[in-house]
C-alpha cells in the first residue's frame, strides 16, 4: 500500500500515526531488553557481583570472537557446523518431501508406515548417537547423519498433513477431468501445499541446529558445538558463552531468510 | 445423449451397505436441459457421478452419446496460485491438450462471456458469482458435450444466486449444450430446465416427470409466468414437503 498523505481524512492520517508509533515502540523496547540485560551482565561482573570466571561477561565474549578472528578459527568452526547443518536441513526436508509425497500417494504404505513413524517421532535421537559412531563413523557425515535424523520426521509429517489437508472440491474436480495421480500431484497437490511447505522449513531449520550441536556432542574436532563441549571440559566459560551467542546470530539468519522467502512468496 | 437405464447403485461402508439408486430410469436428449430434484441425501450426487463414470452402476446401463462430460460443482474449486485465464487452461493442461489453438478458443470463450478484463486476475480479487462464472468457463474450456452440474449455486448468496444461476444457464444455452443438474431448489429447477425429474428418498427413483415449456428458455420471464406458481405447488407434493 502507498502512503499518500492527501487523499486520507484527519481521522485516518491520526491512526496511521498512532500505529507507525506502536511498532517504533515495540522495535525500540525489543532493542531496549536486550541492551539492559547486556548491560546488567556486564556492570554486575565489572562489579565482581558475580563471578565473570564462571558467568563471562559481553566484553570477554567479544574479547574471544576478536580472540578466535586473531588466530583464524572463527571462520573454520562456524563454517563447519553452517556447513554441516545446511547439508543435514536441505537433505532432510528434501528426503522428508519424498517420502511424504510416496506415503500421500498410497493409502496402504501409509497406514503400514504410521506406527513406525510414530515411534521414530517419539524417540530421543540422542539414543542412536553410539549406533551412529559404529555405523556411520566419526566424521562429518555422523554429524550430517544426526541432523537428518532428528529433523526428517517432523518434514515427513508435516509434509504429508499439508498434502491431506488439500481442498476435497478440487480433488473432486481434478477426478472429474481424468488427472492422473501424477497430474493431480503437480498440478494441484504441490502448489496448494506450498504454505505447509513454508511451516516444515521454518520447524526443520530449528531441528537442524539441534541436531547437528547434538552430532558435535558426541563426535567432532570442530565446530561451534565443539567450542561448547571443549569449553565446559576446560573451564572455559568465555568460550561456551561465545559459541552460544554465535549460534544464537546464526539460527536466527537463518530463520530470517525463510520467513523473507516466505513473504515474497505470499506477495506473488 | 444420456440414458440411465435400471440402474442400481449400492455403497459399502465399514457399518454397512446402502443403497443409493434403485431402478432408476431417465433421459437426457441431445441439447436439453435437464434437472433431478429430490429430498436432501437422496443420492443426487451419487447420480452425476454415475453419468460421468466415477462410479460404476451395480447394475443397470448408463448408455452415453458421443463427448466428454464436463463438471460444475458446489463450490468453485478456483486454485488461488492461478490466475484466471491460467484457471481456464487447467482442463486444457490435465488433458494434454494444451495447444494454441484450444487456448485461443478457451480465451474467445472467455472474453464472450465477459472475464476479458479479469483474465490476468486472481480469483480472490473476484466476487462470487464472477467466480462461478470463471468455474463454468473453465469446465467449458475442454469443450464437452454434456455439462453436469452439481448444485453449483448453493454456495452464492441468494441475490448473486438468481443472477449466476441466469447467466449460466444463458451461457449451456447459447453454446448449445447438453446439461444435466442436481438440485434441492425447486424454483431454480422450474426456471433452468426443459425437463424436471423428481427424484423419491433414498433408494432414489424417478417419481415424476415434467417437461417445462413456459416462458420461453428465459428463466427470468419464466418466474414470471402464472404457471411458475403452479408447476412449483405440483413439484413440491411430489417432493413430500
Amino acid at each position: 500500500m502507498k502512503h499518500k498523505n492527501e487523499g486520507y481524512s484527519r481521522e485516518h492520517l491520526a491512526y496511521l500515526k498512532k500505529e507507525k508509533k506502536k511498532k517504533i515502540t515495540v522495535t525500540l523496547s525489543r532493542w531496549l531488553v536486550l541492551v539492559v540485560i547486556l548491560g546488567i551482565w556486564e556492570l554486575f561482573a565489572q562489579l565482581k557481583v558475580i563471578n565473570p570466571f564462571i558467568t563471562s561477561s559481553p566484553s570477554r565474549v567479544l574479547k574471544t570472537i576478536g580472540d578466535l578472528y586473531a588466530n583464524g578459527t572463527l571462520f573454520y568452526h562456524i563454517g563447519i557446523t553452517l556447513a554441516e547443518t545446511m547439508a543435514g536441513f536441505l537433505l532432510a526436508v528434501i528426503l522428508g518431501y519424498a517420502i511424504a509425497v510416496v506415503l500421500w500417494a498410497s493409502e496402504t504404505v501409509r497406514k503400514v508406515a504410521e506406527p513406525y513413524i510414530v515411534v521414530l517421532n517419539a524417540l530421543p535421537k540422542i539414543a542412536l548417537g553410539p549406533l551412529i559412531i559404529i555405523w556411520v563413523g566419526t566424521g562429518y557425515d555422523a554429524i550430517i547423519f544426526m541432523t537428518v535424523l532428528v529433523s526428517i520426521i517432523v518434514c515427513i509429517m508435516n509434509m504429508l498433513s499439508g498434502f491431506i489437508a488439500v481442498d476435497k472440491t478440487k480433488l473432486l474436480l481434478m477426478k472429474s477431468m481424468g488427472a492422473s495421480r501424477m497430474t493431480t500431484l503437480r498440478k494441484l497437490i504441490i502448489p496448494a501445499s506450498l504454505p505447509a511447505l513454508m511451516n516444515t522449513l521454518k520447524v526443520a531449520v530449528g531441528l537442524a541446529w539441534i541436531g547437528s550441536i547434538m552430532g558435535e556432542y558426541i563426535v567432532s574436532k570442530a565446530g561451534l558445538g565443539y567450542l561448547i563441549v571443549y569449553g565446559g571440559q576446560v573451564f572455559k566459560l568465555d568460550l561456551v558463552m561465545c559459541a552460544t551467542f554465535i549460534l544464537c546470530v546464526l539460527a536466527g539468519g537463518m530463520y530470517g531468510i525463510i520467513a523473507l522467502i516466505e513473504k515474497r512468496i505470499n506477495k506473488n | 445423449m444420456l440414458e440411465f437405464k435400471d440402474i442400481v447403485y449400492t455403497y459399502h461402508t465399514k457399518t454397512g451397505e446402502t443403497t443409493a439408486v434403485k431402478d432408476l430410469n431417465f433421459t437426457v436428449d441431445d441439447g436439453q436441459f435437464v434437472s433431478v430434484i429430490g429430498p436432501s441425501g437422496c443420492g443426487k450426487t451419487t447420480i452425476l457421478s454415475l453419468a460421468a463414470g466415477i462410479l460404476s452402476p451395480s447394475s443397470g446401463e448408463v448408455i452415453r452419446g458421443k463427448g466428454e462430460f464436463g463438471y460444475m460443482l458446489q463450490r468453485d474449486a478456483l486454485f488461488s496460485w492461478r490466475t484466471v485465464e491460467q484457471n481456464i487452461f487447467l482442463p486444457l493442461e490435465v488433458k494434454k491438450r494444451n495447444t494454441p489453438e484450444k487456448r485461443e478458443r478457451a480465451l474467445e470463450l472467455a472474453e464472450k462471456y465477459g472475464l476479458k478484463d479479469f483474465l490476468k486476475k486472481t480469483p480472490s480479487q473476484l466476487s462470487g458469482g464472477m467466480r462461478q462464472r470463471v468455474a463454468l468457463i473453465r469446465t467449458l474450456a475442454a469443450e464437452p458435450e454434456i455439462l453436469l452440474l452439481d448444485e453449483p449455486f448453493s454456495a452464492l448468496d441468494y441475490q448473486t444466486r438468481l443472477e449466476v444461476c441466469d447467466d449460466v444457464q444463458g451461457i449451456i444455452k447459447s453454446e448449445k449444450k447438453t446439461a444435466l443438474l442436481v438440485t434441492h431448489d425447486i424454483s431454480e429447477a422450474i426456471a433452468l430446465s426443459d425437463k424436471v425429474v423428481v427424484l423419491s428418498a433414498r433408494p432414489a427413483k424417478v417419481v415424476a416427470e415434467h417437461i417445462i415449456d413456459f416462458g420461453g428458455n428465459n428463466p427470468k420471464q419464466r418466474r414470471e409466468c402464472g404457471e411458475f406458481a403452479a408447476t412449483f405447488e405440483v413439484l413440491r407434493k411430489e417432493l413430500g414437503i
